[in-house]
């Protein structure tokens, strides 16, 4: 630095523009602890100010209750709302079914993104690997409504499914359990495919020389060498699928016909029993920290 | 090299198949019923027209909605510009207490629920903020979108970052240059990149998303996707959504198209 000097501006010098810069400058140079809190003040006053405040705040509601005659919320301290949560059939039943989606769909997603990641990687033509590529990427910015009013199409009662399956006797699964299911994989899918395919590409070639050389045959080598190895890449793409899927409500509301998600359930109490769906809305954030504290310890969130 | 038999390479490339057509018949059906002339979808699509398209470029509601989405998505954009690539200096140039703490706060927007932070701030809005006079309105959607845009930014920012060396930097201020002008001249330059990357996921999220902005939008107050949802709630969509539908898949070749040379400047670099 040439300004090392503490410059002292007396009042009676006037204004030394260009210099009026340096001081500041100078003082966070010398200070690393002044830099730290210089980037992390803005962010986090709005993380912990704006969100966590937020989620706080819902959380708090969640200890509440709901006047029945006068749907007005009341404050004050009652585990009434989580006592229902667990009690009430309906609703326990909606978060086990919930949950199962989300499992479903994030083992849909490992069993087509592992093929599909080693014949991009190992199989495919440079020009077809670029093409996959592309191809893969597409529909993850093709939107999100717009994939559900796709699947709406192909689903629907008269749509293409249930027309290609007629001439052999069947029908498609409609809107059901099956078709949110469905959907959501397509929706999610490529956040699997992408990180599988590149730790697949990165997996040195001669430890699948070493693995013939040994004898193993290419499904021995798949099975022993290659999913341990995806391992990282498949935690990091299921906490994706898995939380993505675990929080949706509108796949079930366009294709899940009466299908109800824990998110069907929050959306519809948010504004009849507030006290009821903040208390639902914490069970999809138990399941997913308790999902990263759980896969937090093998590195998978410093690629996410 | 992984060698697979024969058989083992076919079975492969059937599963590859199988996974474009799931992919791509459920978005040509959309882009077909553009052009059916029927009030609803159908199959098979008997007679076409091109007046959904005509329909769809001459209204008010869709010209707004995605006029919104634009102001939104930049708005945005532009605070989580600023907010992820501050936290991506301090966590990459510094070691402190509550690091860890702080990497999991930028990821919770994005890894919880859309409906938790929609509902968590819509509450925050108008259980908190309006009893004590502030209406957020337009501003609480911005604000909602820049909290999980933030990781997007963040994570391109901080993986560039990390491969930077601090020696130019370094040099830099050995030579005489400020904290700003060694910044803007020798720092920026090494991760401009990231940052346009960076800054366009967060567009491209803001854009699309629906379930935060459902709770978080004044009412009235329609972006595209909601403006798509509505239509899709009514009983008997109007074709015109799988016009405004094609559109989005047509304009998505875009940011592939851009990410495609990015990442090939990024290899030039």
């Amino acid at each position: 630095m040439t300004s090392t000097v503490p410059r002292v501006t007396t009042p009676g010098q006037g204004r030394v523009q260009p210099a009026g810069r340096k001081p500041l400058s100078t003082r966070l140079h010398r200070s690393p602890r002044l830099r730290l809190l210089g980037l992390l003040a803005l962010p986090l006053t709005w993380l912990v100010g704006v969100y966590i405040f937020s989620l706080v705040m819902l959380l708090v509601t969640a200890f509440w209750r709901t006047d029945p005659f006068t749907s007005k919320v009341i404050p004050g301290f009652t585990l009434d709302n989580f006592v229902r949560l667990v009690e009430n059939p309906a609703y326990l039943s909606t978060s086990l079914r919930t949950l199962s989606i989300a499992l479903l769909v994030t083992l849909l997603s490992v069993m087509f993104s592992i093929p599909l990641g080693i014949f991009m990687a190992k199989v495919a033509s440079p020009w077809l690997r670029a093409f996959l590529a592309v191809a893969i990427t597409l529909p993850l910015w093709a939107g999100y409504l717009v994939k559900i009013l796709a699947m709406r199409i192909t689903f629907t009662e008269n749509g293409f499914f249930n027309s290609a399956l007629e001439p052999l006797g069947l029908s498609g699964p409609g809107f059901s359990y099956t078709t949110v299911v469905l959907t959501l994989t397509y929706l999610w899918f490529p956040y699997m495919a992408l990180p599988v395919y590149t730790a697949v590409r990165q997996i040195p070639a001669n430890l699948f020389d070493a693995s013939a050389d040994l004898g193993a045959r290419s499904w021995t080598t798949i099975r022993t060498v290659v999913v341990p190895l995806l391992k990282p890449a498949l935690i990091a793409g299921s906490i994706f699928t898995f939380s993505l899927s675990l929080g949706d409500y509108l796949a079930a509301k366009f294709v899940g016909g009466s299908t109800q998600m824990i998110g069907s359930v929050i959306a519809s109490n948010i504004n009849l029993n507030p006290p009821i769906a903040a208390a639902f809305s914490v069970v999809p954030i138990v399941f997913v920290l308790v999902y990263l504290f759980a896969v937090r310890k093998t590195g998978a969130l410093d690629r996410m | 090299m992984l060698r697979l038999t024969r058989s083992a390479k076919i079975g492969l490339g059937t599963i590859v198949g199988v996974v474009l057509v799931f992919m791509y018949i459920p978005l040509s059906l959309v882009v077909l019923n553009s052009f059916n002339a029927a009030r609803i979808a159908t199959w098979p699509v008997t007679d076409f027209s091109v007046d959904w398209w005509v329909v769809a470029f001459t209204s008010e509601p869709i010209r707004a909605a995605l006029l919104n989405s634009i102001v939104v998505g930049l708005g945005a954009t532009v605070l989580a510009l600023v907010l992820g690539t501050l936290t991506a200096f301090a966590l990459q140039r510094y070691s402190f207490f509550g690091k860890q703490t702080v990497n999991l706060l930028i990821v919770l927007p994005i890894a919880l629920p859309g409906i938790v932070t929609g509902v968590a701030l819509s509450n925050t809005y108008n259980n908190i903020l309006e009893p004590i006079g502030i209406q957020i309105g337009y501003f609480g959607m911005i604000v909602a979108h820049a909290t999980f845009c933030m990781v997007m930014v963040f994570n391109n920012v901080l993986a560039r970052l990390r491969r930077m060396s601090p020696n130019l930097q370094e040099a830099s201020m050995d030579l005489g240059a400020g904290l700003w002008q060694t910044f803007k001249l020798i720092t920026f330059p090494q991760f401009r990149t990231a940052f346009v990357a960076g800054g366009l996921l967060a567009f491209a999220l803001s854009f699309d998303e629906v379930v935060v902005t459902i709770f978080t939008a004044p009412p009235g107050v329609d972006t595209l996707p909601l403006w798509i949802m509505n239509q899709m709630a009514r009983p008997n969509e109007a074709s015109v959504v799988n016009v405004v539908a094609t559109v989005i898949i047509l304009a998505s070749f875009i940011p592939v198209y851009v990410s495609q040379r990015l990442s090939r400047a990024e290899e030039e670099d």
